[in-house]
C-alpha cells in the first residue's frame, strides 16, 4: 500500500542514480508505443517539459560532516534520505519534483563564495568554508511544511542563523536579511528558462533571523548536502512555508528596507513576506488547514507555526496574520 | 486481393484493438510503478497528476481524430473515436475518485466546500460533468434518440471539457504555465482545425502531397450550415450520412 514503512534508509541503500535515469527512459519508451493515441499531448510535454539529460555527470556523494544532537528536535519519524533527496522543489534545476535529482549534476558546491553585503561592519566576498570555520554543527530534527501541502521530517545538519549573524556584526541600521541563489545557467539550467524572475531571493526580520530555530544548514543525515536540496549553504526556518528556506546561497545583505523575496514579487496575493505555516489562512486556490506527510495514507492537521509556536510566537505578537501572511 | 489491401485490411481490423491497448497502457504502467513501489515520495499526487495529464492527452487524441482523417482519408479512423473519449472519461473519472478519496476522504461538506471556493475545482469538476454528459450519451441508442443534429450540438461540448482541463491546469500550477499553454495550444489548433473554411481544405491538401491533382468536383459543404462544424461526424459526399455515421462518432 501506500505508507512506506522504512523509517530510516541507510545511505547504500539509496536507489542508485543510473537506475534512476534508466527508470525515466523505461517510461519514455512506453510513451513512444502510445504515440498513436496521443502523440501531440505527449510530445508537446517533452518539448516544454525540459527532459533529464543522461550526460550530465552524477554530483559527488556526501561527506560526513562532525555535529553534535541540537535542540528542538521532534522524535516524529524522519523522512527516508531517498525521499527527501528525489522530492523537491528546486526550480533553478526543473519544475518536477524529480527533476532536481536528475539534473542536480550540475552543480559545483565548491569553490563557493558568499558575498557578505550591506549594512556591516565589513563587507566582504568569504569563501564558504572560511566564514563558517568555527561555527559548531549541530542536528536540528525539523518538520518541513511545503506551502503546496505536504510535509517532510528531515534531519538537517547546520548552524544556528544567529551565530553568523554575531560574526558579521550588522550595523544598528539593519532591519532586514536579505539572501540570494546563485545565478548562474550553466549549473541551473532552469535558470535558462523564465519560469521565476532569477536569481531567487529571500528574507527575514533581524529578530526572526536570529530567532534559535534558524539555521543554516551544511547536510542532512550527517552528510553534506545534496545538490538538489541546495548545497553548499541554505536556510531553514521551520516554522515558515519551504519556499523560504533558500538554497545554493551566494549573498547575504543587511539593510533597512523588506526584501522583496520571488514568490512574493510574482504572485504577490498568494504569498507573503513572513510565508508562516498557518492553518487559519489559506492559500487563494487551496487550504492549510491540513497536510499529507510523506510516507502517511491520511492526512494530518497543520499547526500553527507549525508546531514551533512556543519558540516564534512572540514574533508576532500583535500582528494580523492574514494581513502579514 | 493486392497485398497492400490486404495488408490495409489487417490494421483496419487491428486498429480498435490497437487503440483500446494504448489508451488502457498508461493505466498499467501507472498501476506497475505503484505496486512495485516506483512511484516518487508523494504517490498520490502523482497518480493526481498522471490520470489528469492523460485525460488531457486522450482529449487531444480524440479531437485529433477528424482532421487527422480529413488530411489522410482514413475514415476508419473514425471508429476509434468514442473509444478514446470514452478512456478519457475513464482516466478523468479516476483524477476525480483520486481527489474525493484520498485527498478529501470523502468528506463531502470538504468537497462541496472546494467545489465551490476554490476556482480551479471549480472548473474541473465543470469539464468532468461535460465528459460525464458526453459519456453517457455515447451510445447508439443515444445517438438515435436524440437525432443526429442535437447530439452533434452536445457533444461540441467536448470542446468546453477541454478548456475547463486546460484552466483548471492553468489555474493549479504554481509558476510553469508551460504545459498548459501547450495543450491550451494544441486545443485552440485543433479547433481551428474544424472551421470550415479550414477544414475543406484538408483533403486538397492531402490530394496535393499524395501528389494527385486535387478533386475535381469542390468539395462539398461539410456539414449543411445548421449542423455542427466542429464534433459532428462530418457527414461528406461518398460516405454514411447520418444517423449511422454518427453512431460510430
Amino acid at each position: 500500500m501506500l505508507i512506506r514503512h522504512p523509517p530510516d534508509v541507510p545511505s547504500s541503500e539509496i536507489t542508485d542514480r543510473a537506475l534512476y535515469l534508466r527508470r525515466r527512459a523505461l517510461l519514455k519508451s512506453a510513451g513512444v508505443g502510445l504515440a498513436a493515441a496521443a502523440a501531440g499531448g505527449a510530445l508537446l510535454e517533452a518539448c516544454t517539459a525540459g527532459t533529464a539529460d543522461a550526460s550530465v555527470p552524477p554530483p559527488p556523494p556526501g561527506a560526513k560532516l562532525s555535529f553534535v544532537k541540537g535542540p528542538y528536535g521532534t522524535d516524529e519519524a524522519k523522512t527516508p534520505f531517498k525521499d527527501v533527496t528525489t522530492y523537491n522543489n528546486f526550480y533553478e534545476f526543473s519544475t518536477d519534483k524529480d527533476g532536481p535529482a536528475e539534473l542536480a549534476g550540475t552543480l559545483r558546491p565548491r569553490p563557493w563564495t558568499v558575498s557578505v553585503e550591506g549594512d556591516v561592519k565589513a563587507p566582504k566576498v568569504y569563501d564558504l568554508d572560511a566564514l563558517v570555520k568555527g561555527l559548531a554543527l549541530e542536528e536540528r530534527v525539523y518538520r518541513m511544511r511545503c506551502v503546496e501541502g505536504w510535509s517532510m521530517v528531515i534531519p538537517w545538519v547546520g548552524f544556528p542563523l544567529a551565530s553568523l549573524i554575531a560574526r558579521l556584526e550588522p550595523l544598528p541600521s539593519a532591519k532586514y536579511v536579505r539572501f540570494e541563489t546563485l545565478l548562474d545557467p550553466s549549473m541551473f539550467p532552469g535558470q535558462k528558462g523564465g519560469v521565476l524572475p532569477w536569481p531567487y531571493v529571500e528574507g527575514l526580520r533581524m529578530d526572526e533571523a536570529t530567532n534559535p530555530l534558524a539555521i543554516l544548514a551544511l547536510g542532512l543525515y550527517g552528510e553534506t548536502l545534496p545538490n538538489q536540496d541546495g548545497a553548499p549553504l541554505r536556510l531553514v526556518t521551520p516554522w515558515k512555508y519551504g519556499f523560504k528556506g533558500i538554497k545554493s546561497i551566494v549573498k547575504i545583505r543587511f539593510q533597512s528596507d523588506q526584501p522583496k523575496n520571488t514568490w512574493n514579487v510574482i504572485a504577490p496575493d498568494e504569498y507573503g513576506f513572513y510565508a508562516n505555516v498557518n492553518p487559519g489562512v489559506d492559500h487563494p486556490r487551496w487550504s492549510q488547514a491540513t497536510e499529507r506527510r510523506l510516507g502517511e495514507f491520511g492526512k494530518r492537521k497543520t499547526l500553527l507555526f507549525n508546531g514551533y509556536a512556543e519558540q516564534v510566537a512572540s514574533l508576532y505578537a500583535g500582528m494580523d496574520l492574514a494581513k502579514f501572511f | 486481393m493486392p497485398a497492400a489491401a490486404k495488408k490495409k485490411r489487417a490494421i483496419d481490423r487491428l486498429l480498435k484493438p490497437l487503440v483500446f491497448v494504448a489508451c488502457a497502457a498508461p493505466l498499467a504502467v501507472l498501476a506497475w510503478k505503484f505496486w512495485t513501489n516506483d512511484l516518487s515520495a508523494n504517490p498520490l499526487d502523482d497518480i493526481t497528476d498522471w490520470t489528469g495529464r492523460w485525460t488531457l492527452r486522450l482529449l487531444v487524441a480524440t479531437l485529433a481524430i477528424t482532421p487527422l482523417r480529413r488530411l489522410t482519408g482514413w475514415n476508419r479512423l473514425q471508429k476509434v473515436r468514442r473509444l478514446i473519449g470514452l478512456w478519457a472519461f475513464a482516466y478523468v473519472t479516476l483524477h476525480l475518485t483520486t481527489y474525493l478519496w484520498l485527498d478529501k476522504f470523502f468528506a463531502w461538506g470538504d468537497v462541496l466546500h472546494d467545489i465551490a471556493k476554490r476556482k480551479f475545482i471549480t472548473v474541473g469538476f465543470a469539464g468532468w460533468l461535460m465528459l460525464a454528459a458526453l459519456a453517457a450519451t455515447s451510445t447508439d441508442g443515444m445517438v438515435r434518440r436524440l437525432g443526429g443534429k442535437a447530439w452533434q450540438r452536445l457533444h461540441r461540448l467536448v470542446y468546453c471539457a477541454a478548456a475547463a482541463g486546460t484552466v483548471h491546469f492553468l489555474w493549479l500550477v504554481k509558476a510553469d504555465h508551460r504545459r498548459p499553454i501547450a495543450y491550451g495550444v494544441t486545443f485552440a489548433v485543433l479547433l481551428a482545425l474544424r472551421l470550415p473554411p479550414i477544414a475543406a481544405r484538408l483533403p486538397r491538401l492531402r490530394a496535393r502531397l499524395a501528389g494527385q491533382p486535387a478533386p475535381s468536383s469542390p468539395p462539398a459543404p461539410l456539414n449543411p450550415p445548421a449542423a455542427d462544424v466542429m464534433s459532428a461526424p462530418d457527414a461528406r459526399p461518398g460516405e454514411t450520412p447520418l444517423p449511422r455515421d454518427a453512431q460510430e462518432a
